[in-house]
């Protein structure tokens, strides 16, 4: 089959490998109808995230049939149509059961390296997301493995397209767990978001939807803010403004009550700070480049909610703690933890309340995709959301 | 043995250790006294030298070892957190949360003959009587082997051992099982205390080389975990890639 590889930092490459089997009774065989480059993948083609090894599939958002089923799952079916969410989660363990499914203790075969890495436990496995997450294959193909195929993948009944549903697997639930994650207090709270990338646009048509009084996005690219001005939210362009005082202006100087920080670890901000930031990445002295994470910090009302969906990979510092300290800020971070998103979000999605596609701004084939990358990475041609056919 | 924890153990559960003075990586009596004599003599060849850069090297591999000594630390040692007493025991614990009732738990751990299951570094215990067993696993250097004898046995709450005199690695440890808070089953603690062929030295250079006690706790501990949980372990075994062959 034809797949998306990781050839090294700045590489990726469509090759041909060999198709995908079951490993274990509970796994599944998806034929991938849709799959969608994401603006984390970005960071693999960086070469920023850790232990990426060359040959890798690539893709954590895909959708497609159900081909072939291995003997103990039960719920799935040959001809099913289903999302499959990017975190890989067994489904019985504690954090599991209480909902935690980006926690889970038992899906990553590679927990020594998580564990060296972050504090002696492992989240879950990921798709297609470096082998610290477990060195899964990917969804940047033709076919796919699924582990745990009656925990992860949702059926789709109605008849929406796959561009309507696709991006259940991983943008709008992250979006939306960032805008739920601030515990909006309808008609009341203002909320900023960082970055208006997909995550950034669903994460601000989730707080609108959560019944936010007002929604601001910052960004620099201006397709992006025209896009989140189309949702109907104030828009600052971080070149064009000072955007502490912009934000402080916009909220009658209390700073926004909650603010989603979507950019992550790759920020290009401004400043010294920046600059900074820039050079310890390069020379790996660092992961992280912080500059939306210290405007956050800086911006969020006393009080307020710091919500990251955006990835941080490890140690930073020229944290302004003293200022969340200050104004007793509440931190909520981490993976998505897709699976329970899936269900209300479709809902909502068949009750016309958001169409996601709105962010597909390309449509191509797996052989357009490794140009297709470096246009999304550069941010050129407007390129915001990329969607591949596997087969055209 | 260090208790991380504030949950106290239950009752009648003692360390398989005399509490430890130190757990950073204190240097035994016999070490120190073969790492300073050697930290002297290359200081002294140092200064003796004619060569500079010689005299640089030696001069501060030398002092490093007399201040090593000295000190009775080894940095190595306290950087890689090889806990140690000052007897040269080298210390190991883990401990994972399963979500199953200790009784069962303890009953896999109970019936030694099945423990290479779990555990794949052990190759085999051999149940001699109710008491006697005798444990083979792989080092780095080929199979050792030695008899040990369970010296506590508290259904449903602990297992301890230890091996019999005169054997190849000298070790005692402990399993306890504990229930977790809540509904999240039970905490498995394992603590193992043993002497490392080689001196603090064998133990660091076997944590570099990943075939170290604390990992291998780790790691069988996890499979215990999941095969527990799940009835498997977790794999990407022959997926696809683009790697030579096309398999991960």
């Amino acid at each position: 089959m034809k797949a998306i590889v990781w050839q090294g930092a700045n590489r990726v490459g469509v090759e041909t490998v060999p198709d995908p089997t079951l490993l274990l009774p509970t796994d599944a065989i998806i034929r991938v109808t849709s799959t969608a480059i994401c603006g984390s993948d970005l960071h693999l083609l960086d070469g920023v995230i850790p232990s990426m090894e060359k040959g890798d599939i690539l893709g954590h958002e895909f959708m497609g049939e159900v081909v072939e089923v291995g003997r103990d799952v039960r719920r799935l079916k040959v001809g099913d149509r289903v999302v499959v969410p990017f975190n890989i989660s067994c489904g019985v363990c504690d954090p599991c059961r209480r909902g935690l499914f980006s926690a889970c203790d038992n899906s990553n075969p590679n927990h020594r390296m998580a564990e060296a890495l972050y504090g002696g436990v492992s989240g879950g496995g990921l798709f297609g997301y470096s082998h610290m997450y477990g060195g899964y294959a990917g969804g940047q193909a033709q076919y796919v493995r699924v582990p745990f195929a009656d925990v992860g993948p949702h059926r789709i009944e109605s008849d929406l397209r796959d561009e309507q549903v696709l991006f259940l697997t991983d943008i709008f639930p992250t979006g939306y767990q960032a805008a739920e994650n601030c515990g909006i207090v309808p008609g009341r709270d203002v909320v900023a978001v960082f970055g208006a990338g997909p995550v950034g646009q669903f994460a601000a048509r989730s707080a609108q939807m959560l019944g936010a009084a007002h929604v601001i996005v910052i960004d620099r690219v201006p397709e992006r803010l025209a896009m989140a001005e189309a949702a109907g939210c104030q828009v600052i362009n971080y070149e064009q403004e000072d955007v502490l005082v912009a934000l402080r202006e916009s909220t009658g100087g209390r700073g926004p009550d909650h603010v989603i920080d979507a950019v992550g670890m790759e920020a290009h901000g401004h400043g010294p700070g920046a600059l900074v930031d820039t050079a310890r990445q390069r020379l790996k002295l660092s992961f992280d480049r912080i500059t939306a994470l210290r405007w956050a910090l800086l911006s969020c009302a006393k009080g307020g909610t710091v919500s990251l969906p955006g990835v941080y990979g490890g140690l930073i510092d020229k944290v302004p703690m003293g200022a969340a300290f200050a104004k007793g800020l509440t931190f909520r971070m981490g993976q998505t933890h897709t699976h329970r998103h899936v269900a209300p979000l479709l809902s909502r999605i068949e009750a016309g309340e958001i169409d996601p596609s709105f962010v597909i701004t390309h449509r191509a084939s797996l052989d357009d995709a490794p140009d297709l990358y470096r246009t999304f990475r550069d941010k050129q041609g407007g390129c915001i959301k990329v969607v591949l056919n596997p087969w055209a | 043995m260090s208790e991380d924890r504030s949950t106290p153990p239950p009752e009648g559960s003692t360390p398989p250790t005399e509490p430890q003075t130190d757990a950073a990586g204190q240097l035994p009596a016999l070490e120190r006294s073969v790492m300073g004599s050697v930290g002297v003599a290359l200081m002294g060849a140092g200064l003796r030298s004619a060569r500079p850069i010689r005299k640089l090297v030696l001069g501060s591999v030398g002092a490093g070892l007399a201040a090593m000594a000295a000190t009775g630390r080894n940095p190595l040692a306290t950087a890689l957190k090889i806990r140690q007493t000052p007897q040269g025991e080298v210390l190991v614990s883990d401990a994972v949360t399963i979500g199953k009732p200790a009784d069962d738990l303890y009953r896999v751990w109970r019936d030694l003959a099945s423990l290479p299951r779990l555990m794949t570094h052990l190759k085999a215990v051999e149940v001699l009587d109710g008491r006697r067993s005798r444990w083979t696993v792989e080092a780095p250097t080929g199979t050792v082997s030695w008899e040990a004898e369970i010296t506590a046995d508290e259904p449903g709450r602990r297992i301890a051992w230890a091996a019999l005199p005169g054997a190849a690695v000298e070790n005692h440890g402990e399993v306890l099982f504990r229930p977790a808070p809540g509904d999240r089953g039970t905490e498995v603690v394992v603590r193992l205390a043993y002497h490392p062929p080689g001196g603090s030295a064998g133990a660091i250079a076997a944590r570099l080389f990943g075939e170290e006690p604390a990992q291998q706790l780790r790691d069988d501990l996890m499979r215990f975990k999941r095969e527990q949980e799940l009835g498997f372990a977790p794999t990407t075994e022959g997926q696809s890639s683009a790697r030579a062959g096309g398999q991960a």
